[in-house]
């Protein structure tokens, strides 16, 4: 038999064939209808690893069109290899306009972070998730937490939260902080930092959260409730710096650590590239940045 | 024309595009209820199913979606062999076992409940209505909110199914379970997914 | 000064020209040939194409080569070119009772119609490097049978005449056969989408796991009823032609176990199976899936679940490598901003930690005063 390496590099525009962008558009609709219900689909195998983003990836190419304009984030920021990646791809099978700015983009496909700046209607954004299931850590089992869905019986997270309070005298759940969607189902947000949260909020933007591996589409409409799980003696509270922004200066944003040196040196710099920049370019020091102006 | 030619002609200039223009007009539109989105007649069914509607089914459905189509449209062979060949979809054995159905004639369409309602543990099995109506604003106003709807929507598609608010208020009921709703006219397209809820209407 | 990180695709393409270097390896020796992969490496080709689901060794040979000889690689890629071709409809079910068979043997009958045949086996071979193979030298042409070939019943087939066995499972009339590439599973699963699973399956997941049962960890007292490898053609139904049109042949290599089982009040004493069929010849995974298989029908037999490899959504949800291979190399990819909360969550437990312990000191140094 022959290789047909001729025909290998044969794609549709956005990579899938119609069938699947169809399956997967299907699987969007009642993602959108039932939010933050966890829609099967039969995820197919992508040209990256699961784990890397597929589901992300999946709904993007299903719903990009020409004149879209895609951002691709990772830890908040652009120039992460993996967001590089992703984003050369859909330029590649796609041949998409991208761009690093918020609020030029169309579709923002993003792991681990929501963009410090407000999103704005019509724009769609696509979080990478790797364990859609909020209550997998507790019940492993699928065919067990789908019957805790049906039954809307979530005792068991709130049991889990409320050990977290007796154990640490605080809730110590980080990032994918769980949170309740239009008061019905329990939703994973992807493993962003809870300081994310409250954007998820009565958002502006259509949200959606592609899980490749787990095979798993769930939605959150514009303007819809989304509430961190927490108790009334200890309510929900996203985390907060004693720094600024070294290089902008932000008191506002979400803060990556940068170790500078092996004797403690420690730098905070926002995670959010784009937001910095944007803020530095409109005359925003930081301290390191005003240093280096002296 | 025969009806081998009738059924060939009238799909999607730019298949990809097309599909893809569709569904972000009913992707929109299901996360914006009540909202209405223009530029969908890409497709040039025969009578009478509508440009809008079959532009839907083009977009969405194929082997793997049996469809229900109501009886003026099942009716019209025309259609049926349009549908067959452009999506491919199988005519379902009975309204309930439709992933799709297409109405051109709602005011008379058989009762929401009729259709798949998904079960609890999978809300999502459950059918998507597609209704041609005469317009999206010259009908009774209905008073919207819910998911996607910053404090309130308006619309008022005509004509409606019978008891349509009381259908409706059932059907938002039986959340997470219920049908979803894609309203068609010349105007455009407008969505009722199951989460939307209906405040008010002049009786 | 601190600049942030710049430049990744740059980096990203120097990565790639260095792997493709170091694929080419040394450039004063030939480039190696699918061809003399596919034929000299056939069996890494044979379990490319078995857990990558795609018979072509042309195909398979070249994602080997891609990958450098690592074999998850070569199945993932494999896979990726699998999803994008279309899907035109289902073979018949390939008649392994008409294989053209190269190897077979049954370890519960000491002669058998058709006979005992080696064929080309590690199995008796003594495990000693070999220089003349390092040299390069030709080994002696093979003997091949001169007689005419006697017919080969499966073993299944022989202890059915005796309604010893439990019959082949039929699909319901009008029911395609499931598709977990198209399809999102769901537990429980029938058994044609498990065993479809368990085919694509990792080889050494399914081997630890079959092993697993035989040291009592969901027992299933198996005998090797019937190995069998060669080639057998696959066939498919036109619906304008009253025959079907046979596409090709191809390699397969299956296994069936034959399992004890007591009979219930309704089923008289009768023999278990499980059931292993792979692409290619990897008699190691047939037999490693025919032990899981039969381990995961524990539910349909009504024995009690205890162990790993009877438990469906366990096995089912870990076997498949590309999707395990994802997700544990994921952990390689940036987690600042999560790592970032949880460092700021330990440094606040930290303080508290210190403070309710300077309190406790006050307290009783204040006391003790």
């Amino acid at each position: 038999m022959n290789a047909h390496t001729d025909n290998i590099a044969q794609y549709n525009f956005a990579y899938l064939d119609e069938q699947t962008k169809r399956m997967i558009r299907r699987a969007i609709l009642k993602a959108i209808a039932i939010p933050g219900y966890q829609v099967p689909f039969a995820s197919r195998e992508m040209p990256m690893p699961y784990g890397w983003g597929t589901g992300g990836v999946q709904v993007t190419a299903s719903v990009i069109g020409s004149d879209d304009v895609l951002k691709v984030i990772d830890q908040g920021a652009d120039d992460t290899t993996n967001a590089v990646s992703i984003r050369a791809f859909f330029q590649k099978v796609a041949n998409v306009a991208v761009t690093t700015h918020t609020s030029d983009a169309t579709i923002i496909q993003t792991r681990h972070r929501i963009p410090e700046e407000p999103l704005k209607p019509g724009q769609v954004l696509v979080y990478q998730v790797p364990i859609p299931e909020p209550l997998r850590f507790l019940e492993p089992r699928e065919t067990e937490t789908r019957k805790m869905h049906a039954l809307e019986e979530y005792g068991l997270m709130h049991v889990k939260l409320y050990e977290d309070i007796a154990q640490h005298g605080h809730i110590a759940t980080t990032f994918a902080y769980p949170v309740k969607v239009e008061g019905r189902y329990v939703m994973d947000p992807s493993p962003t930092p809870k300081f994310d949260n409250p954007k998820m909020h009565m958002s502006k933007a259509l949200q959606l959260f592609g899980a490749g591996r787990e095979k798993r589409i769930y939605a959150v409409p514009p303007y819809t409730s989304v509430k961190s799980l927490d108790f009334e003696d200890h309510p929900f509270e996203i985390e907060s710096w004693e720094h600024c922004c070294g290089l902008c200066g932000s008191t506002k944003s979400y803060l990556d650590e940068i170790v500078t040196d092996d004797a403690g040196g420690r730098l905070f710099v926002c995670s959010d590239t784009d937001y910095c920049n944007t803020r530095q370019e409109q005359g925003f020091q930081g301290p390191l940045n005003s240093e280096a102006a002296e | 024309m025969t009806l081998d030619s009738i059924a060939i002609e009238g799909g999607f200039q730019n298949p990809v595009f097309d599909a893809q223009t569709i569904f972000r007009a009913v992707m929109k539109a299901m996360a914006e209820p009540g909202t209405v989105h223009q530029g969908i007649a890409l497709a040039s069914p025969p009578a009478p199913m509508t440009p809008e509607a079959a532009a839907i089914a083009m977009a969405l459905c194929d082997r793997d979606t049996p469809i229900w189509l109501d009886p003026a449209l099942a009716d019209d062979e025309a259609v049926r062999a349009w549908l067959a060949f452009h999506t491919g979809a199988p005519l379902a054995n009975t309204p309930a076992d439709a992933h799709f159905v297409f109405s051109a004639d709602p005011e008379h369409l058989i009762g929401l409940e009729n259709f798949s309602q998904g079960s609890q543990e999978y809300p999502d099995r459950s059918a998507t209505l597609v209704l041609q109506v005469h317009d999206l604003s010259g009908g009774e106003e209905l008073v919207l909110e819910g998911p996607g709807i910053e404090s309130e929507a308006r619309f008022a598609p005509h004509p409606l199914p019978r008891h349509f608010t009381r259908q409706w208020a059932q059907n938002h009921a039986r959340f997470p379970r219920g049908i979803d709703l894609i309203l068609v006219s010349r105007e455009g397209l407008a969505a009722l997914p199951r989460s939307t809820r209906i405040i008010s209407q002049e009786a | 000064m601190y600049v942030a990180v710049k430049g990744g695709e740059a980096a990203i393409q120097n990565a790639h020209r260095l792997l493709a270097d170091r694929r080419r390896g040394d450039r004063n020796m030939p480039a190696i040939t699918l061809a003399q992969i596919a034929s000299q490496l056939s069996l890494a080709v044979d379990r490319v194409m078995s857990e990558g689901s795609l018979y072509d060794t042309g195909l398979a040979a070249l994602a080997v080569k891609q990958a450098r000889g690592d074999m998850i690689e070569a199945i993932f890629l494999l896979r990726a070119y699998r999803t994008t071709l279309p899907r035109f409809g289902y073979t018949r079910p390939i008649d392994t009772a008409a294989m053209l068979v190269e190897r077979r043997l049954s370890a519960t009958y000491k002669d058998l119609p058709g006979g005992q045949l080696l064929g080309p086996t590690f199995d008796y071979t003594h495990r000693l490097l070999d220089p003349d193979l390092a040299e390069g030298a030709e080994p002696a042409a093979p003997e091949t049978r001169s007689e005419a070939e006697e017919a080969m019943p499966r073993v299944s087939d022989i202890l059915a005449n005796e309604g010893l066995i439990e019959e082949d499972g039929a699909l319901p009339e009008n029911r395609e056969p499931g598709d977990i590439t198209r399809e999102p599973p769901e537990f429980p699963m029938e058994r044609d989408q498990r065993l479809q699973a368990l085919s694509r399956g990792d080889e050494g997941f399914l081997l630890a796991l079959g092993y697993s049962t035989q040291r009592g960890y969901g027992r299933n007292h198996p005998f090797a009823g019937e190995i069998r490898i060669g080639e057998v053609d696959v066939e498919i139904d036109v619906p304008e032609l009253d025959f079907p049109l046979t596409l090709g042949r191809i390699r397969v290599t299956e296994c069936q176990m034959v399992n004890q089982f007591k009979g219930s009040k309704k089923v008289p004493p009768q023999f278990t199976r499980g059931y292993g069929l792979v692409f290619g010849q990897s008699e190691r995974k047939a037999m490693a899936m025919s032990l899981c298989d039969r381990a995961l029908r524990a539910g349909e037999l009504d024995e009690d679940i205890t162990a790993p490899a009877q438990d469906e959504e366990f096995v089912i949800s870990h076997c498949d490598n590309v999707q395990a291979t994802g997700f544990v190399e994921h952990l390689k990819l940036p987690h600042y901003v999560d790592f970032q909360a949880e460092l700021g969550l330990v440094r606040q437990m930290r303080r508290e930690y210190e403070e309710r312990r300077e309190g406790a000191d006050t307290e009783r140094r204040e006391a003790a005063e």
